[in-house]
């Protein structure tokens, strides 16, 4: 009674992950022993954490634990194969942030040109439907065969997904912006360069914010699957290194912690886009 | 005769591209002018390029013939000589009340320092009513003070003439009324020159000290030009007492109910599109009208 709707809500959000915590840690402590007998030539090749009694899935304590560990030295660095989260979180972080800046250089002015002139806008439509649809993976050949290097690659990878949302929302913003408010900005003879600043780039910057928004989500995505196909460092990396290492507990802590800054940086522009957008 | 021909409508007409090809000419071989400091409306059914009359005086069309002149300057572009107050208020959502006028001031006065602007503007919010809220944003205002927003950035800019939009027709009456006493006060005082589109005669007789009558689109022609008979010192509570009163109105609500469509087919034989008619309409001389009169001035 009485307790408010965040409360009540926070309530259940701490029961249903009791619930789930509790169902992983019943499944994986009884499981094993149960299944179906593995075909020895399977069971060599898992090795003994598979094979002898207690199941290879971790349970929910393990996770805690592991996840413990790499809390208490998140940056250390023991040579190409062993880094600590916090390093790979930061490589990845630095490659989405050059690859989604440099994205925000080409796609907000050219999306603002784009706006402007519906000419342009008409003949760059069909390019921009044909390239959006595309997996930035599929960028991946081309980039390593004309850029001959992996890490600068995968940035490009990441500016190429950037690219499309923020273009698009970009020259859809600016196309709206409405005539009276121009015509404010003509009859009082502000200078074409004086309305861009003053009139549309306000007008319109809910909009690209948006497109910026999208854009941070799809790059977080990307750079996972980028930095598998690249290696060498990096929270993919990282993901793929501890599957082969057969390490299940860090590749769930990997997860947990990729759903974690996805969600900070989606926070972090949806900050800025309550900030630039005007209730009429 | 730039005072008596500050603004000057000359044989202006303005074409549109119709839906199923081929041109509309909304208005064509349009003459009339309005005097230094003089009040002029402009009443019409929608359709007649009103509207579009208003955007060639503020520069932000320009006419497929003809020129309009002011200060015997040919309009090529929208100036900060001519303010314009829109329909929609079209103040700018993400600037605050004094931001808004802030604006124009910057316009008007590229050199002028922060606190200057400021002084500046805050000095004609307070003209409007509105001293106090500087800081809201125009959400934060009822309609009719937005408005006032729209007519203080019109008036801090201060413009050779005004021109307006139907600045009224989205407020309420009880707004609409004393806005309508301000931005008569206002005009009065400053000897505005102003130019107004309306659709309520009640309005058009109040502030106009003459009313253009257009008839209806397209090919659309100024049928005549009515000077107001009422005098200057007219008051919204008292002017429908003058005697002159209903022979003005009936004769602009006659005009829109029924000339404005017939007037094309019966056009008079000494119509002249470069001097369209004056007509002052005024009440007839004897006291008590006969009973079975027939006259012109019972339309309503």
């Amino acid at each position: 009674m009485g307790a408010s709707v965040g409360l009540r809500a926070g309530i259940l959000s701490l029961a249903i992950l009791l619930i789930f915590g509790a169902a992983w840690h019943i499944a994986v402590s009884s499981g094993a022993s149960s299944g179906p007998a593995m075909d020895p030539e399977y069971a060599k090749l898992m090795g003994i954490t598979a094979t002898s009694g207690k199941s290879a899935m971790p349970g929910p304590l393990d996770i805690l634990a592991k996840l413990g560990e790499h809390l208490k030295r998140p940056f250390y660095d023991n040579g190409p194969n062993d880094k600590g989260l916090g390093l790979q979180l930061l490589y990845s972080l630095g490659r989405v942030g050059l690859g989604y800046f440099l994205a925000v250089l080409v796609a907000v002015p050219v999306g603002f040109v784009i706006g402007m002139f519906p000419v342009i806008y008409k003949a760059l439509d069909p390019f921009i439907q044909v390239l959006k649809p595309v997996s930035p993976l599929a960028w991946m050949p081309l980039a390593l065969y004309t850029i001959k290097d992996s890490g600068k690659s995968a940035i490009f990878v990441i500016f190429i997904c950037s690219l499309w949302p923020m273009l698009i929302n970009t020259a859809f913003g600016v196309a709206a912006v409405r005539k009276e408010w121009i015509n404010v900005a003509r009859t009082l003879e502000v200078s074409q360069w004086r309305q861009a600043l003053t009139v549309i780039l306000p007008a319109a910057a809910p909009t690209i914010l948006t497109g910026m928004r999208i854009s941070i989500g799809i790059a977080w995505l990307v750079i996972v699957a980028a930095e598998m196909l690249v290696g060498g460092t990096g929270i993919g990396y990282f993901v793929w290194n501890e599957w082969n290492n057969l390490s299940i507990a860090n590749v769930i802590v990997a997860i947990l912690l990729i759903g974690l800054v996805g969600m900070a940086l989606d926070l972090t522009l949806a900050r800025i886009q309550r900030r630039v957008t005007f209730p009429e | 005769m730039s005072d008596e021909k500050y603004i000057s409508i000359e044989g202006i007409s303005r074409q549109f591209a119709a839906p199923g090809g081929g041109k509309t000419t909304v208005f064509k071989d349009l003459w009339f002018s309005i005097p230094r400091g003089e009040f002029a409306c402009i009443i019409g059914h929608s359709g007649c390029g009103k509207t579009t009359v208003l955007n060639i005086l503020s520069g932000l069309e320009l006419p497929d013939e003809g020129v309009a002149i002011v200060a015997d300057k040919a309009i090529e572009g929208p100036s900060l000589d001519r303010a314009v107050i829109f329909q929609s208020h079209a103040l700018l959502p993400w600037r605050t009340v004094l931001g808004n006028v802030a604006y124009a001031v910057t316009s008007r006065w590229p050199k002028w320092g922060k606190a200057k602007v400021e002084e500046h503007a805050r000095a004609f919010i307070e003209k409007v009513g509105l001293k106090g809220s500087e800081l809201k944003k125009p959400s934060q205002l009822s309609g009719g003070m937005k408005q006032r927003v729209g007519i203080a950035r019109a008036l801090s800019i201060e413009p050779k003439m005004l021109l307006m939009d139907e600045p009224f027709s989205a407020l309420d009456a009880l707004t609409r009324g004393t806005l309508q006493d301000e931005v008569r006060r206002i005009c009065v005082e400053t000897g505005q020159t102003v130019f107004m589109i309306t659709h309520d005669v009640d309005e058009a007789i109040y502030l106009a000290d003459k009313i253009i009558l257009m008839t209806n689109g397209p090919e659309a022609l100024v049928a005549e030009i009515v000077e107001n008979p009422l005098p200057k010192d007219r008051t919204r509570e008292g002017m429908h007492k003058h005697p002159h009163y209903y022979a003005i109105r009936n004769h602009l609500i006659d005009f829109l109910v029924a000339r404005a469509k017939s007037f094309k087919s019966e056009i008079p034989a000494d119509y002249d599109p470069k001097r369209p008619p004056i007509v002052r309409p005024v009440a007839s001389p004897q006291p008590v009208p006969p009973p079975n009169s027939a006259n012109g001035t019972a339309a309503a």
